[in-house]
C-alpha cells in the first residue's frame, strides 16, 4: 500500500496562522509581573472570563506613573491555541504605548497583528481587548461594572454573561452583520441560542444609528428610506422657515462633508414649496452622469430626512 | 514522523484484509446483486455471505441484518420504524448522553407532536434505573439508549434496561457503535429489538453500516423505493462496503477476546501512570462498566484544544470535550450531563486504543504528557483549587 506522508503537524486542525502557531508554540510576555514597589511605578491587572466559559486571560501591566506609559505587559492565559495567542500578541503590541493610546486598541487590531483569525475565534481577540480596558480602568481606579451598568448594559446573553454594550462595541468596531458573527466574537448566543433574536435586533439598530450621520451610505447612492422614519417626520407639518433650515441642515451636516471628502460640494440656492433648487459640484467637475446621480443622492436624502414630496433642481 | 493513533472512537484504520476483501468487488464484480444472471448472481451470493458474517458477530439470524450506510442512518431508521409501526403511542425515553444521531432526532421529534424523556446519568455517566422505571407509561413507544458512551467509554447495562422496557411493552433500540467488536453480544438471548452498528468504527470503510430488527418486529423503511434489503431499505446495495462490513466482523469475531484484552491492558497501564505522574488529573466515566479500549481524563486548569495541538506536534491523535473542539462554544453534553466541574471538563482528554495500538506508542505518549500539561499549567491562571480566582466562580450545571 502506498504510504500517505502527513501533512505538517503543526499546521492542521484549525486554519490558524503561522504567526498564530509561533505565538502558541513559543509565547512572548508569559506570566506574571512582580510588583517591587519601586518609586513611580504602578503595576496591574485586568481580569477577563471564567473557567466556565472555557477561557480567561489575567493581563500584568508595568506602569511609568509619571508618564502613563505601559513598560511592561505579561499575561497568563487559560484557553485554546488562539486564546494564547491573542494574549501573547497583546502584550507585544501594547508595550511602550501611553494608556490613553493602549485603550484605542482594537479587538480588530489585535487579530490583524496575527494575520487574522478564524471566524469562530474572533472572541479570544476581544478578550485580550477587554482584559486591556478592564488593567487601565483598574489602574485609574474606574469601576468597570459601572461603565457597563447604563441603559445598555442591560444582560442579553445569559449563558456567557454578555451585555449589550459589549455586544453594541463589537458590532460597531468590526462592522458585525449577522448574530452568527456576534457570536464567533463575543459568544453571545452560543449557548441556549434564545437570545440570537435579540442580537438581530440589536445589530439593526447599530446600523441604523451608525447611517444616521449619512457617512458611507451617501457614497453608494443607494439610500434607503426607512418608513418609520418617514412616518414620523410627516406627523408634525414643518413652517417653511422651519424647512428652509431643516434642509440647509441636512445639506450642511449629512451631505456637504461627504461631497467635499470626494471633492465634489452643493450649494443651497432656493426653496419653492416642495422643489429645492441646488448648486452642484460633481467630483469630475460638469460631468452630466457624475452630477445626475449626486442629484438622486441629495434628492433621496432630503426625502428620507424632510419630505418624500421633495425634488431636487439644479440650477 | 509517524502517527499515534488513540482515536478510534472517532474512527478506525480500515484493516488490510478487509481491504483485499473489498477491492475485487470495485473492479472486477461489478454486478448488480438483483440481477437474475450468473454474473450479478455471485455478487448477491458474496452479500449473503457477508450478512452472514455481520449477523455471526451479532449472535443474530441473517435475516434480521439490514445494510446502512452509516451509524446515523441505522439510528434514524430504528427510531422513525419504531414510532410509525406503533402510531397511538407518542413518548419516547432517551438519555441525555446520547450521540447527536439519536439526541437530534428526538429534539426534531418533539416539534412533531411526540413527548421524550431524557434521562439523567450521575457523576460516572451512570443511569438512575428507578429514574427510567418512573418514565415508562403506556405511552412510551420506543427505549433508545445507546450501549457504550463515545466519549467517556461507560457501558450501560443494557438487559436491565431492557427488561424494564419489555415489561412497559415499548420497543427497545440500542446504539451499539461503540460497542459492537469491544463486547460480546448475543441477540439471540437480549432484550434488545434494534441494534444500530457502523463499519468505519469497526476497521470497516467509512459508508457502510448495519441495523439488526429482531424478528417480529414492525418494521417500517426510512427510504422508500426498490425491494433491496427485502424492502426494509431502499436503494442499490453499496455491495464493496457491504462486504468490507462482512470481512470486518469476521475478524472482530476472530480478535475480540484476546485483542480487547490487550487494549484492556495498555489502557490501564495508559491512565494509571498518567494519573501517578501528572498531577491533578482524573478519569471521567465508569471506570468499572466501561469500554477496554477507552480512557477519558480531565487535566484540571488548562484547555483541551491547546492540549491536543501540543500532542499533534508529536503526531499523536486524541479527543477532546472542550468548547474549543466540539464546534460550538459549549463543552461536551456528556460530560457537563455528568455534572463535572469546569475546571476538569475543558481539559478532559479522552484516549482510545485499537488492536493496531502498541506497547511503544503508549510509552511515547507517557512519555510527552506530562511535559505538555505541564507547559500549559505555566502559563494558566489557574493553577490549583485554591486560585483565588475561581472561587466565586460557579462549577457544572448539567443543562442541555
Amino acid at each position: 500500500m502506498p504510504h500517505y506522508p502527513l501533512p505538517n503537524p503543526l499546521t492542521v486542525m484549525w486554519d490558524y496562522t503561522d504567526k498564530v502557531l509561533e505565538l502558541f508554540y513559543n509565547p512572548k510576555n508569559q506570566g506574571a509581573i512582580e510588583n517591587l514597589c519601586e518609586p513611580d511605578i504602578a503595576v496591574v491587572t485586568g481580569d477577563v472570563g471564567s473557567i466556565s466559559c472555557g477561557d480567561a486571560l489575567r493581563l500584568h501591566l508595568k506602569i511609568a506613573i509619571p508618564t502613563d506609559t505601559i513598560l511592561d505587559a505579561r499575561f497568563q492565559t487559560f484557553g485554546c491555541t488562539s486564546a494564547i495567542a491573542s494574549s501573547s500578541a497583546l502584550t507585544e503590541m501594547i508595550k511602550g504605548l501611553t494608556l490613553d493610546q493602549a485603550l484605542k486598541v482594537t479587538n480588530k487590531e489585535i487579530a490583524e497583528y496575527l494575520g487574522g483569525l478564524p471566524e469562530a475565534k474572533m472572541h479570544c481577540s476581544v478578550m485580550g481587548q477587554e482584559a486591556l480596558e478592564a488593567a487601565i480602568f483598574n489602574y485609574r481606579g474606574i469601576e468597570r461594572e459601572a461603565h457597563d451598568d447604563d441603559d445598555e448594559g442591560a444582560l442579553v446573553c445569559s449563558c456567557f454573561g454578555i451585555s449589550e454594550s459589549k455586544i453594541r462595541r463589537v458590532v460597531l468596531e468590526n462592522g458585525l452583520t449577522t448574530a452568527e458573527q456576534v457570536t464567533n466574537y463575543v459568544k453571545a448566543g452560543g449557548g441556549c441560542g434564545s437570545c440570537l433574536a435579540n442580537i438581530d435586533d440589536i445589530i439593526a439598530d447599530v446600523q441604523r444609528e451608525a447611517s444616521a450621520p449619512v457617512a458611507a451610505s451617501l457614497k453608494k447612492a443607494g439610500i434607503k428610506i426607512t418608513t418609520d422614519e418617514v412616518v414620523t417626520r410627516e406627523q408634525k407639518p414643518l413652517s417653511p422657515v422651519q424647512k428652509i433650515a431643516l434642509i440647509q441642515k441636512v445639506l450642511d451636516e449629512e451631505v456637504r462633508p461627504v461631497l467635499i471628502a470626494d471633492g465634489g460640494d452643493v450649494e443651497l440656492y432656493d426653496v419653492e414649496g416642495d422643489t429645492v433648487k441646488v448648486v452642484l459640484q460633481g467630483a469630475c467637475g460638469s460631468c452630466p452622469s457624475s452630477t445626475a446621480t449626486l442629484k438622486i443622492a441629495i434628492e433621496s436624502r432630503l426625502q428620507e430626512r424632510i419630505s418624500h414630496n421633495i425634488v431636487v433642481q439644479e440650477v | 514522523m509517524s502517527v499515534i493513533y488513540l482515536d478510534n472512537n472517532a474512527t478506525t484504520k480500515v484493516d488490510p484484509q478487509v481491504v483485499e476483501a473489498m477491492v475485487p468487488y470495485l473492479s472486477e464484480y461489478y454486478g448488480n446483486p438483483s440481477s437474475m444472471h450468473t454474473f450479478g448472481g455471485q455478487v448477491g451470493k458474496a452479500v449473503k455471505q457477508a450478512r452472514e458474517q455481520v449477523a455471526a458477530l451479532l449472535g443474530a439470524n441473517e435475516s434480521e441484518i439490514i445494510f446502512t450506510s452509516c451509524g446515523t442512518e441505522g439510528n434514524n431508521a430504528a427510531i422513525r420504524a419504531a414510532l410509525l409501526a406503533q402510531p397511538d403511542k407518542k413518548h419516547i425515553v432517551t438519555t441525555q448522553v446520547e450521540h447527536p444521531a439519536v439526541l437530534n432526532v428526538c429534539k426534531q421529534l418533539e416539534t412533531q407532536g411526540y413527548t421524550v424523556t431524557y434521562l439523567s446519568v450521575n457523576r460516572k455517566g451512570q443511569l438512575d434505573l428507578d429514574e427510567l422505571e418512573a418514565s415508562l407509561t403506556g405511552n412510551t413507544a420506543l427505549v433508545t439508549t445507546m450501549y457504550a458512551n463515545n466519549e467517556t467509554g461507560t457501558v450501560f447495562p443494557i438487559e436491565q434496561i431492557g427488561l424494564r422496557v419489555k415489561e412497559s411493552g415499548a420497543l427497545f433500540h440500542v446504539d451499539a457503535v461503540q460497542a459492537v467488536g469491544k463486547i460480546p453480544l448475543n441477540m439471540q438471548t437480549s432484550t434488545v429489538d434494534m441494534l444500530t452498528i457502523s463499519g468505519h468504527k469497526l476497521h470497516a470503510p467509512k459508508g457502510i453500516g448495519a441495523l439488526y430488527v429482531r424478528r417480529g418486529v414492525r418494521f417500517r423503511p426510512l427510504l422508500i423505493g426498490g425491494h433491496q434489503e427485502r424492502g426494509r431499505r431502499a436503494g442499490t446495495e453499496n455491495v464493496p462496503g457491504i462486504i468490507a462490513l462482512g470481512k470486518a466482523a469476521e475478524l472482530e469475531l476472530e480478535h475480540l477476546e484476546e485483542a480487547t484484552k490487550r487494549e484492556k491492558k495498555m489502557r490501564d497501564r495508559l491512565e494509571k501512570t498518567l494519573l501517578s505522574t501528572i498531577p491533578d488529573c482524573e478519569v471521567n466515566g465508569d471506570p468499572k462498566n466501561r469500554l477496554p479500549n477507552t480512557t477519558n481524563i480531565g487535566f484540571k486548569y488548562i484547555e483541551g484544544e491547546a492540549i491536543l495541538l501540543l500532542m499533534n506536534q508529536h503526531g499523536i491523535c486524541a479527543s477532546s470535550g472542550s468548547a474549543c473542539t466540539s464546534g460550538s462554544l459549549e463543552p461536551s453534553h456528556v460530560l457537563r450531563a455528568m455534572g463535572l466541574p469546569y475546571t476538569t471538563l475543558h481539559g478532559s482528554i479522552r484516549f482510545s486504543l485499537s488492536r493496531y495500538t502498541t506497547d511503544a506508542e503508549i510509552d511515547t505518549v507517557l512519555q510527552v504528557m506530562p511535559t505538555i500539561v505541564e507547559r500549559l499549567r505555566a502559563l494558566s491562571p489557574f493553577n490549583n483549587d485554591q486560585a483565588d480566582w475561581l472561587q466565586n466562580q460557579q462549577h457544572a450545571i448539567a443543562h442541555r
